[in-house]
């Protein structure tokens, strides 16, 4: 027996799997392929105060081992979302993280206060969509902007807060500790990288919105380097995520640094992914004699 | 419902321009109706390849696909015995119809056409394509349907022209419940038009880029007109593909 559970910042997770925001919808999807519950954690589709329509499309594009994307955080709002979806969500049985995104500090500030609210377990604060101008990224690639979004949404809420970090930065470790040093209670990271595709035929960029969020396979070792880079540099718990398609990928993950693991892109083919990753995950764990899953976060021993 | 099965291939050919694959599968069988999309797993690629089904036959459904990059080139190599992982039947399609309805393909639109034609009583279609090389189940919709006009943009097969033209045409020869479309994005509007010009309904299959096809990643939304006229984003896989041509916002 191997005991899977893990604690995401005070959140007790039955295992460290979690869908990743934007690629699990608010979950009504893939409750129809398993209960919701079978997931340590489901993180709900980036929201934003009032609800935006998202970029034109194509919003996807195939790539090498991955694929771009440029959503744009298409939602329904914070007031759609507590309408028509956190009622429901709520019921599932699994821990919820609900993912924000604003344009001002008092956004930021606004959301969080109404976001608190019963059946929300973590507050996942986005500072690096690469998908929308002015918003996001434009928080997430300065330590003084970073640690001012955590800031905002710590100080009006009493949810743990875990922030989301953008790999498209010179040192992601030096906005890690600035965002820790704002009040973070975890960290969740790597959001994609930028990335551009283009049509031969028409030489124009495959994507509407000329370029996307590189994710899958191809930004695994990304996200390790970035989990192992930013492990070193904070002590909060970090959520890892990044191409991550099998269990082994998960251990990789944990063993650089990550107390639980998100997963995202996988889903887009394989609705079962992430049950099946957990699965897969505590098969290594039984093959290799370890009785904590826990155990495995920063295991890592460098050269 | 939809599921995600393991099938086996009972039947497969690929030509220079078309795939075609027939697989079984009792589940997705049952469930499949026209108009609904597989998505169809290409091993060594990280996305489905969205795909209408053109036919059901008992247990068994066929796929007919356009070999147009490195993902469906992989599939039209596949052999009857071989397993593809297959998720669906996905998405809205036509309605039901129980008078005449106007079907209208254009190219690798023609296929969902078909399997429409398999359940509709009583149908006529258009079937448009570039060219006599790219031809496809003209002879297979002449014996479901009561007339069939066949149109090439270059003449080499049936009668030159576009098919908003057939559509015209056939629209003023006969009364029709309904014309049901697809194709390329500009056949479907000038079919849409053709039909409201002649006061018909119309339904059309839309084509975007996909992910999940299921709803939940966005990446294929299109917008669309709501009841109240507003610009609404609808999921092209979940809302769709097949949508009201009076929703779709043609410029969008």
């Amino acid at each position: 027996m191997v005991d899977m559970r893990v604690d995401l910042a005070g959140v007790a997770l039955s295992n460290p799997i979690v869908s990743a925001s934007g690629t699990f919808g608010f979950g009504r999807e893939y409750a129809k392929f398993y209960a919701l519950g079978e997931l340590g954690a489901v993180s709900a589709k980036g929201l934003t105060l009032h609800g935006r329509p998202g970029n034109p499309g194509p919003r996807i594009a195939e790539t090498p081992s991955g694929m771009l994307n440029s959503v744009g955080l298409q939602n329904p709002g914070v007031e759609g979302f507590l309408r028509d979806e956190l009622p429901w969500l709520k019921t599932q049985g699994t821990k919820i993280i609900v993912n924000l995104s604003a344009g001002t500090v008092e956004e930021f500030a606004q959301m969080a206060e109404l976001l608190s609210v019963d059946g929300v377990d973590l507050l996942e604060v986005n500072i690096s969509c690469p998908n929308v101008k002015c918003e996001g990224l434009a928080f997430g690639t300065r330590p003084e902007t970073a640690a001012a979004a955590t800031e905002a949404v710590k100080s009006h809420t009493h949810l743990p807060v875990m922030v989301k970090l953008s790999p498209n930065v010179t040192s992601i470790a030096e906005i890690a500790r600035a965002v820790e040093g704002a009040g973070a209670d975890a960290i969740s990271l790597i959001n994609t990288l930028l990335g551009m595709r283009i049509d031969l035929s028409t030489r124009r960029p495959i994507l509407k919105n000329n370029t996307g969020g590189l994710s899958g396979p191809a930004v695994l070792p990304v996200a390790v380097r970035c989990i192992h880079d930013v492990y070193a540099a904070v002590k909060v718990p970090l959520l890892g995520m990044g191409g991550v398609e099998t269990g082994e990928d998960a251990a990789e993950l944990m063993m650089a640094g990550a107390s639980a693991v998100a997963v995202g892109t996988a889903i887009l083919s394989d609705p079962m992914a992430p049950v099946r990753i957990r699965d897969e995950l505590k098969e290594f764990c039984e093959s290799h004699g370890i009785s904590e899953v826990r155990s495995l976060t920063g295991s890592l021993e460098v050269w | 419902m939809e599921y995600i099965i393991n099938a086996p291939v009972t039947a497969a050919s690929a030509g220079p321009v078309y795939g075609v694959i027939t697989i079984e599968s009792p589940e997705l069988a049952g469930e499949a109706s026209p108009g609904q999309f597989l998505h169809i797993r290409c091993e060594g690629y990280q996305l489905r390849r969205p795909i209408s089904i053109a036919g059901v036959t008992g247990n068994r459904l066929t796929v007919i696909f356009e070999i147009k990059g490195k993902g469906t080139r992989w599939l039209s190599r596949r052999k009857p015995g071989d397993v593809l992982d297959v998720l669906g039947p996905l998405g809205h399609g036509f309605p039901e119809a129980g008078g005449k309805v106007l079907l209208v393909g254009g190219g690798v639109g023609v296929p969902p056409m078909h399997f429409c034609a398999q359940r509709l009583k009583d149908c006529d279609a258009v079937l448009a394509f570039r060219s006599k090389d790219r031809a496809l189940l003209t002879e297979e919709m002449g014996a479901l349907c009561k007339a069939v006009t066949v149109m090439t943009d270059d003449g080499s097969l049936g009668e030159k022209g576009f098919a908003a033209q057939g559509v015209a045409a056939m629209l003023a020869q006969d009364r029709y419940e309904a014309v049901f479309a697809c194709g390329p994005k500009i056949m479907l509007k000038t079919t849409f038009e053709a039909a409201r010009t002649a006061g018909v309904p119309c339904w059309v299959s839309l084509e975007e880029r996909m992910g999940c096809g299921l709803g939940a990643c966005l990446t294929c939304a299109t917008p669309i007109r709501g009841a109240d006229g507003q610009k609404v984003m609808k999921e092209a896989c979940k809302d769709g593909p097949v949508f009201r041509g009076e929703e779709v916002i043609w410029d969008g």
